[in-house]
């Protein structure tokens, strides 16, 4: 039944992809324009905002390139989003580990104390978390973000770790137990390998946000040197004028990375999204 | 080669004791194998003796030594798992040199004893390829191969069959059975099938909630079963029960009654029994026989009938067995629904006491 259900004639099967193609449309394209706007003069913007751009010039790249800090900006971004993700996998693997896979007096505390993290927002600890972070002589410094980021992130990714850890059949630890491994290599041989499409969920879960982070970054960072790309590209909307030009070509830098990450891994995003369901 | 000696393992779960004081020994080079319905301990018995479980009490001895406070690695064990538990991540040959990697071998002796083992279980060709592209049989070979490349002293084996199809089991029953032969050491295997503890033990243990009933070589477990329980485990269609009581009882000469009325009489220890005991005739399908050519006779109503036409299967109806079996060698024409008269002789029956254990005719 369910089979010829889904014939491709079929109507429903038609709505069906009549709205997922609308719905592709939505969200691609504020992206496309974007993408477009930034080979177009601030003139041509507002001209034929529609239109194509009449040449494929990279002169507003050039401009971000040479004349702003955007570079710099990306650089910071990238050190921040990516130390964080890598603290937060490797820390936030470890507790998953140890919560799903050991019994333990405390288990379920621990568990439901990292469970809280997800419902409490950090953005409304700002004032004390200021005060410790300037204690601690972390403001104005990269690594007084990564600090913030990993916290903040560590109960999702504690959270999605745990629910994949938990699915692994225990006779695998077992069988590595009986060939000798010790706990810490059966962790890392055995049982990572088998939830990176978990790793690769909770990476992007997590670097999408902070890369794109705006917050912490105004609160924390003063020095040019040190801004993140989403607080460095207000410095565009100028007091008088603004050149969309060059803000657009900014933006569509700034969204790159995470889109080529998507892309790269969104196999195994996917995959690790139903590998949960099924197995 | 080893000898293994379990005394007085205890086990229990947050204060539910699961296994009560197991003791037990396993002779060099034996093939022993743990029976029972599931949930019986006997794969908690596997797992304490391979060291994933503590015992709660107890010792274990491997070759006089003891062991029980070893870790799994130390105590020179292979165990093969129901899962298989093959690494997904890791190719043929990678499982199977995973302990020799962690026992830091060097590269040429992980070389020759993984060729050696695949070999042995024809696994040459696979050795590239991952558990995946592997079909159930080639999968448990290569948990056998993982097992066998550490040259342990013993082989555990929990369920390792039940996950593949009727065809494949049997084969891989007679290649377990010849592996024993060739590699010459004490296995240990557990399993709920008791037609594969038949066919491949040199000794059965049959364990019923955490006890171990009755060990023995299988055909001293079919031919003498000590209780009830043991009786009606082993043997495929199981033991026919008919409940009875002793009418009288007079020096040793007992005469009982079944249910159904038929009397017979016997002789056996004096004082074993007393009037009014209530018994158990046991007797095995094959034993019955339709007709009245036996001691004792039975009505019964035939429910469903299997004519395989060398062997026919009848399920009967009797009040007094409601799921009576017969089993007969060759092809009888019966119809479901009929009427049929079956008849037993005494030499071939089993008696169970009130205790449910075994009574011994004697004379």
């Amino acid at each position: 039944m369910s089979t010829l259900n889904k014939k491709s004639g079929d109507l429903g099967t038609w709505l069906m992809h009549i709205f997922l193609g609308v719905n592709a449309v939505i969200m691609l394209y504020p992206i496309i324009m974007m993408a477009l706007s930034s080979f177009k003069t601030n003139q041509e913007i507002f001209s034929s905002p529609f239109s194509l751009p009449k040449s494929f010039s990279f002169d507003n790249f050039a401009i971000i390139w040479s004349q702003t800090n955007v570079p710099r900006y990306f650089i910071n971004s990238t050190i921040v989003t990516g130390l964080s993700v890598l603290v937060l996998l490797v820390v936030g693997t470890m507790a998953a580990y140890a919560l799903s896979r050991y019994k333990f007096k405390g288990n379920i505390m621990i568990s439901l104390f990292f469970l809280s993290g997800l419902m409490l927002p950090l953005r409304l600890a700002i004032i004390p978390l200021f005060i410790q972070l300037k204690a601690l002589g972390l403001v104005d410094n990269l690594l007084g973000l990564i600090c913030i980021y990993t916290a903040m992130s560590l109960p999702a990714t504690v959270f999605i770790m745990t629910g994949f850890l938990r699915s692994l059949p225990s006779e695998l630890e077992d069988s590595a137990r009986m060939d000798g491994a010790s706990e810490f290599r059966i962790m890392v041989e055995i049982m990572v390998p088998l939830i990176t499409p978990a790793m690769v969920i909770a990476g992007i879960y997590n670097a999408v946000p902070i890369w794109n982070d705006f917050f912490f970054p105004l609160i924390f960072i003063q020095s040019p040197e040190w801004k993140t790309l989403a607080q460095g590209l207000t410095a565009f909307f100028g007091e008088y004028s603004i050149n969309y030009g060059v803000l657009y070509a900014g933006l569509t830098l700034a969204a790159l990375p995470i889109m080529l990450v998507f892309i790269v891994q969104s196999r195994r995003f996917i995959a690790g999204m139903t590998a949960g369901a099924i197995k | 080669m080893a000898t293994i000696e379990l005394r007085d393992v205890t086990k229990d779960f947050g204060g539910v004791q699961v296994i009560h004081g197991a003791n037990l020994s396993i002779e060099d080079n034996e093939f022993v194998v743990f029976v029972g319905p599931s949930g019986c301990g006997k794969s908690t018995l596997l797992r304490l003796l391979s060291g994933l479980e503590e015992l709660s009490a107890g010792e274990i001895y491997i070759d006089g030594e003891r062991i029980d406070h070893l870790p799994p690695a130390r105590r020179g064990l292979a165990m093969v798992f129901q899962s298989y538990a093959l690494y997904p991540h890791m190719t043929v040959y990678q499982n199977m040199s995973y302990a020799l990697k962690v026992a830091r071998k060097s590269k040429q002796e992980i070389e020759e004893k993984v060729r050696a083992a695949a070999e042995i279980l024809q696994l040459t060709e696979l050795l590239d390829r991952k558990p995946k592209a592997l079909s159930g049989g080639q999968r448990q070979r290569v948990a056998i191969g993982r097992a066998i490349v550490r040259d342990p002293s013993v082989f555990l084996f929990d369920e390792p069959l039940s996950n593949l199809d009727a065809k494949l089991r049997v084969q891989m029953r007679i290649e377990l059975t010849n592996l024993h032969k060739q590699l010459q050491s004490t296995m240990i295997y557990v399993t709920h099938d008791q037609v594969e503890a038949m066919t491949m033990a040199d000794k059965i243990v049959v364990m019923r909630s955490g006890h171990i009933e009755q060990v023995g070589a299988p055909l001293d477990l079919f031919n003498k079963p000590v209780n009830k329980f043991v009786a009606g485990f082993i043997g495929s269609p199981a033991m026919n029960f008919f409940k009875g009581q002793i009418i009288s009882a007079d020096e040793g000469t007992y005469e009982a009654q079944l249910d159904n009325g038929t009397q017979f009489k016997f002789k056996a220890q004096a004082g074993r029994l007393t009037v009014q005991d209530s018994i158990d005739l046991g007797v095995r399908p094959e034993d019955l026989q339709p007709g009245n050519t036996g001691a004792g006779t039975l009505m019964g109503k035939a429910t469903a009938v299997e004519r395989l036409g060398a062997q026919t299967y009848a399920y009967l109806s009797s009040p007094i067995n409601e799921n009576m079996i017969i089993h007969y060698a060759g092809d009888l024409d019966i119809q479901s629904g009929e009427e049929i008269e079956v008849s037993f002789n005494l030499d071939s029956c089993h008696l169970f006491g009130p205790d449910e254990q075994r009574i011994e005719f004697e004379g």
